[in-house]
């Protein structure tokens, strides 16, 4: 029983690190320029099948490193002709419009590389267990969860740190300010967007690697996204981080007692924390 | 100001009389019955969803939930409780309102894009139980074994299961009785506060008007009439599954909504006109039709935000 509960635990936590990558993701974007992004799952499987495509030339490695890299730029792409036009208006209609690329790209994956699911190779030494008794300790869930963390590190350095995460932070809090101080906020949003996508790309690699590929895959992971966020507080990423962490172990706890509430368990405790603390766990009071 | 009053009624008299005889004129112009009936269905939760979207300027992008509780209602009272689609539409009605209800006072307090958010979210509750709960529900093959009953007035029934145009007059008593009580709370004073609260949501608070208060009221409103269309579409196909409740359904309204011209009355009827003659058309002509639907949406987007009732009116103007 304990080592079901651990399992368990760990495989939430494994999960809840997914949808904090992805809300992370979908936070950066939404803080600075107020725009829900739909389309981040059907990124985030774009950044998967971009990786199957490329790893027999390049080996996992490589498409580890450059399918992320491939989706931010189509992310900044799409930013540049379609949502930017959009900054400005009611924000129904951004919500719109990603609505209408997430189906634009899961229809467009499964056009292209099928429906039915494919298998992507991971290096065969990260599959194997590391020990019979925690047989759920693979390399490969180890390695993930390592991945995450050291995006996580990097995201907050850079947001701490470098002169772009300086304005990101700063446009969240007030656009107009940094703007006349003379910063180019086109620019900035583009890049912001294209950070998120990133990640969106990266949350996309990894996760091939355990689930394998369907184009469905993006939009099964955007729902708890946003839930994250909800539960974590708008407006922070700390809380986002924490959100996404708490909402997959609670899922993942709630696997072993009734499985048939895993996927309802988050969305009660967003209703709890909706009725005690509307603002979420870390957010600032009266931002939304 | 007496030429607007006209054409408004010269545009309520039009749509009624298209509405009235569609059974008549549809297989002229290469329709069928059925599609009317959906036009009338989905036009309807369209209208709800604009009850709190374009007059109360609330972004509910969960009314999925609602609907498919209602569908799920009039499903589940006709297959387990009493065989009477009257009652089936009642319990529908009920049970989405309620749920509505409950709901309300969790999520007024929060706007704009959050608002938008969480009422997402939190369609997706409804739709992992209808999914999950294989015994009642009937899981992902939804909701079979039922369809809807012969309309029994005492003195005389009516079989709206086998008479398409029975079925399609049936459906538009209840649209005309729900679309009459809509219009009527948005002419009432109450209406107009709501209105006030779109235009400027602090001068009316500054004013002394409860907004929370109201908007919880506006969002019941409009959840109670998209739970009617749930349940008239339930009766439609004979048949509920989760997809109803999926939050890709919450999308659809809306963009029926914002396409017709969400300042407008009629304009979410036109708006489901339009996507559901397309959806019929493209998903038999090729299996990409999820694309197509996706680049309508963007294509709305840019090009027609105000929708085509309100770029009309612009011409006009």
């Amino acid at each position: 029983m304990t080592q079901l509960i651990l399992f368990n635990i760990f495989n939430g936590l494994i999960v809840g690190a997914f949808y904090a990558l992805m809300a992370l993701g979908l936070s950066l974007i939404l803080n600075l320029s107020g725009v829900i992004n739909f389309a981040h799952g059907g990124f985030l499987a774009i950044g998967g099948y971009i990786a199957f495509t490329l790893s027999p030339y390049i080996g996992f490695w490589g498409a580890l490193v450059l399918s992320p890299i491939l989706t931010a730029v189509l992310g900044i792409i799409v930013e540049r002709f379609l949502i930017r036009r959009l900054y400005g208006r009611d924000p129904l209609y951004s919500l719109l419009l990603t609505f209408g690329l997430a189906f634009i790209f899961e229809d467009g994956t499964r056009f292209i590389w099928g429906a039915q699911s494919l298998p992507f190779q991971v290096p065969s030494w990260l599959v194997t267990p590391l020990s019979s008794d925690f047989f759920f300790l693979t390399g490969y869930r180890l390695f993930m969860v390592l991945i995450v963390a050291l995006a996580v590190a990097a995201l907050f350095l850079i947001l701490g740190y470098t002169r772009l995460g300086i304005r990101i932070r700063a446009g969240t809090l007030d656009l107009e300010t940094v703007s006349v101080l003379g910063v180019n906020v086109r620019i900035l949003r583009s890049m912001n967007f294209g950070l998120g996508i990133y990640l969106a790309g990266l949350a996309g690699v990894l996760a091939v690697g355990q689930l394998g590929l369907q184009p469905t895959i993006g939009s099964s992971l955007i729902m708890p996204s946003f839930v994250a966020i909800i539960v974590g507080g708008l407006g922070s990423l700390p809380g986002t981080l924490l959100g996404g962490l708490l909402i997959g172990v609670a899922s993942g706890l709630t696997t072993v007692f009734w499985p048939s509430a895993t996927e309802a368990v988050m969305y009660v405790m967003m209703a709890a924390i909706l009725l005690v603390r509307p603002r979420g766990l870390l957010g600032e009071e009266g931002r939304f | 100001m007496k030429a607007i009053a006209f054409n408004k009624n010269a545009a309520n008299v039009l749509v009624w009389v298209l509405l009235l005889a569609a059974p008549f004129w549809l297989p002229f112009v290469g329709g069928y019955v059925e599609l009317g009936e959906r036009v009338v269905v989905l036009g309807l939760a369209a209208m709800s969803v604009n009850f709190l979207l374009g007059y109360t300027g609330v972004l509910s992008f969960g009314h999925a939930a609602y609907f498919g509780l209602g569908a799920y209602g009039a499903g589940m009272t006709i297959r387990y409780l009493v065989p009477s689609t009257g009652f089936g539409l009642l319990v529908g009605a009920l049970v989405g309102t309620l749920a509505g209800a409950i709901i309300g006072p969790l999520i007024i307090r929060l706007r704009g894009v959050y608002f938008a958010m969480v009422t997402i979210a939190f369609g997706q509750v409804f739709y992992f139980i209808a999914f999950r709960w294989n015994d009642v529900t009937g899981g992902d093959d939804g909701l079979l074994g039922w369809t809807r009953m012969p309309l029994n007035f005492g003195f005389t029934t009516v079989d709206i299961l086998h008479n398409p145009r029975a079925f399609y007059y049936f459906i538009l008593a209840v649209f005309a009785i729900s679309v009459g009580v809509m219009d009527w709370v948005l002419r009432s004073p109450f209406g107009r506060t709501l209105i006030a609260i779109r235009e400027n949501e602090r001068r009316a608070r500054f004013l002394g008007i409860p907004v929370d208060r109201h908007i919880w009221m506006s969002w019941v409103i409009s959840c109670c009439f998209v739970s009617v269309a749930g349940a008239l579409y339930a009766l439609l196909n004979n048949f509920v599954d989760p997809r109803a409740l999926y939050w890709t359904q919450s999308g659809d309204f809306v963009i029926m909504a914002v396409l017709g011209g969400m300042r407008s009355f009629w304009g979410p009827l036109i708006g489901a006109a339009i996507f559901v003659l397309l959806q019929d058309y493209l998903s038999s002509q090729t299996q990409n039709w999820m694309s197509f639907v996706g680049l309508f949406f963007v294509l709305v987007v840019l090009f027609f935000p105000r929708g085509i009732l309100g770029a009309i009116r612009r011409k006009v103007a």
